[in-house]
């Protein structure tokens, strides 16, 4: 129990679901690409597409995507600041099955051409979950330094990341792996209970089997 | 069983340590999170912060994105000023503090959640009035906070802060619960006083239900928050009187949760039910209509 979910967190109104955790969400997506978005397509589901106006959740989602932190005074006018970082975004909405209800689709591209495609929801009193990246199902809050591999679905992949790790002094909390169908692509997300440098995901990028590695922390 | 997990274990483990309330939480919760006291302590004062300019953001002209909210706080003021109120000016200001920083929330101002953004007004309600008129320090509401966050934390781990599992009672009922402790603390009385008023404010808003219009933080959130801070005034005072909850507060806390989880979801901030469905609601937004 954080005593500062309690009196906290300091957020631009009115909704700490619907307002911070959009912020929180957008946010999360824009690390995860690991550039700049140059195009954002929002796809709003469930209470985000029937209420998501009256709260704002448009313009945090979008200020999230910028960069901007929850209590960033700029939310309201985000929609101005994407024009200025030449972020150009189109809202729409859609169903999404067994999604929370205050859950976002998010196809980004970014500057140098990278793309991601993510599911967030946001639970409750500002805090989120990634749901869905690029397809495949998965769960972290971005909470804990984090790490999101996708790799071929090939032997001794997670060996490799688990004993690089191991060798930095890295404690692991959780550790998910999923995948779409045996010897594609998979994705490992992985938990840690200390921070992660660069060096560590370029030294995981360097095994073969690994398509991409970043990593991500709230 | 963790410190924060009842009442009871908070009031014997703050015992034990010799410590005051607030002290033995910011220790608590400072190793807890694994961060150190000061560390702690400079949140807590940014937090502060965040909460007296949430209050001094408020502009009259003001308005929510669905124009139902503005312009009352401002009402409540010119009353106060006036000497007209039958409260009269604390009351009065504790009134229009808690419209002010809830209409700020609902006009998209930076705001604390306390324990959420809906309900974000009631604790500011009374510990601002309360120490302009006493000359308290920032010092002394920052351990206030801390009182009100240990309780609150109790109450989140064995029930819900959250509208949308338990209703307005786990949001508001929660704010003034934890608004009842900060009071109680501030003017002097002990950690079973504090347990005791968290136990009649929570008593006196169990089974409120969370049904807003269009499904937006605007009505009849802003003015909850009101109806929280003056449960939390009296609640406190009742305390301090030296009246005791006849129900221990650890069960008026799980009743509040059994209370939320038999309410039907269409009164869980779902805007399907209470005034949501109100004719005139149902008027005003008909795209929201069900």
């Amino acid at each position: 129990m954080n005593i500062f979910d309690l009196i906290g967190p300091i957020m631009v109104g009115p909704s700490s679901s619907h307002t911070a955790g959009a912020c929180r969400i957008g946010l999360v997506a824009r690390k995860m690409l690991g550039e700049k978005p140059a195009e954002a397509q929002i796809l709003l589901h469930g209470s985000f597409a029937a209420t998501g106006k009256g709260h704002g959740t448009d313009r945090a989602l979008v200020a999230g995507l910028l960069g901007m932190e929850p209590d960033d005074l700029r939310i309201p006018e985000s929609f101005s600041e994407a024009e200025k970082e030449g972020l150009s975004f189109s809202f729409g909405t859609v169903k999404l099955d067994g999604a929370h209800p205050n859950s976002v689709l998010l196809r980004l591209t970014g500057e140098n051409g990278g793309k991601l495609e993510m599911i967030g929801a946001s639970v409750g009193g500002g805090k989120i979950e990634v749901r869905e990246i690029n397809g495949l199902k998965l769960r972290f809050t971005a909470e804990y330094p984090t790490i999101i591999i996708q790799n071929h679905d090939n032997p001794g992949s997670i060996a490799w990341v688990s004993n690089l790790l191991a060798d930095a002094g890295v404690n692991i909390a959780t550790f998910q792996v999923t995948r779409n169908s045996r010897g594609r692509e998979a994705i490992m997300v992985i938990e840690c209970d200390s921070p992660v440098t660069e060096e560590m995901i370029s030294a995981i990028r360097e095994n073969p089997d690994i398509i991409s590695a970043g990593k991500v922390n709230l | 069983m963790a410190v924060f997990d009842s009442v009871e274990s908070l009031l014997k483990e703050a015992a034990a340590s010799g410590e005051e309330m607030w002290e033995y939480v910011l220790r608590a919760s400072s190793e807890e999170a694994n961060i150190s006291i000061d560390e702690s302590w400079a949140k807590m004062s940014a937090t502060l912060d965040a909460m007296l300019e949430s209050y001094r953001s408020y502009d009259p002209e003001q308005r929510s994105a669905s124009g139902l909210v503005g312009g009352d706080a401002q009402l409540m003021k010119e009353a106060r000023d006036r000497g007209t109120t039958i409260c009269g000016p604390f009351i009065s200001s504790v009134i229009a503090t808690a419209l002010s920083v809830s209409e700020c929330n609902a006009c998209m101002h930076r705001i604390v959640a306390a324990p959420t953004a809906g309900s974000c007004g009631v604790l500011p309600a009374v510990l601002l009035p309360y120490a302009h008129g006493r000359k308290l320090g920032d010092d002394d509401l920052i351990k206030a906070l801390y009182v009100a966050s240990g309780f609150g934390a109790v109450i989140a781990t064995r029930a819900s802060i959250s509208g949308a599992e338990a209703g307005c009672q786990a949001e508001v009922g929660s704010a003034a619960a934890m608004a009842a402790a900060a009071l109680v603390y501030l003017h002097g009385g002990t950690p079973e006083q504090m347990a005791n008023a968290v136990a009649m404010a929570l008593k006196n808003m169990m089974g409120l239900v969370c049904d807003p219009v269009a499904g937006l933080v605007e009505v009849p959130c802003v003015k909850r928050n009101v109806a929280g801070a003056m449960n939390a005034l009296s609640a406190a005072d009742m305390a301090l009187a030296g009246i005791t909850s006849r129900i221990p507060p650890d069960e008026v806390i799980d009743a509040m949760k059994e209370v939320g989880a038999q309410l039907p979801p269409g009164l869980r901030e779902t805007g399907q039910g209470g005034i949501a469905v109100s004719p005139t609601a149902l008027r005003l937004f008909p795209e929201e209509g069900r």
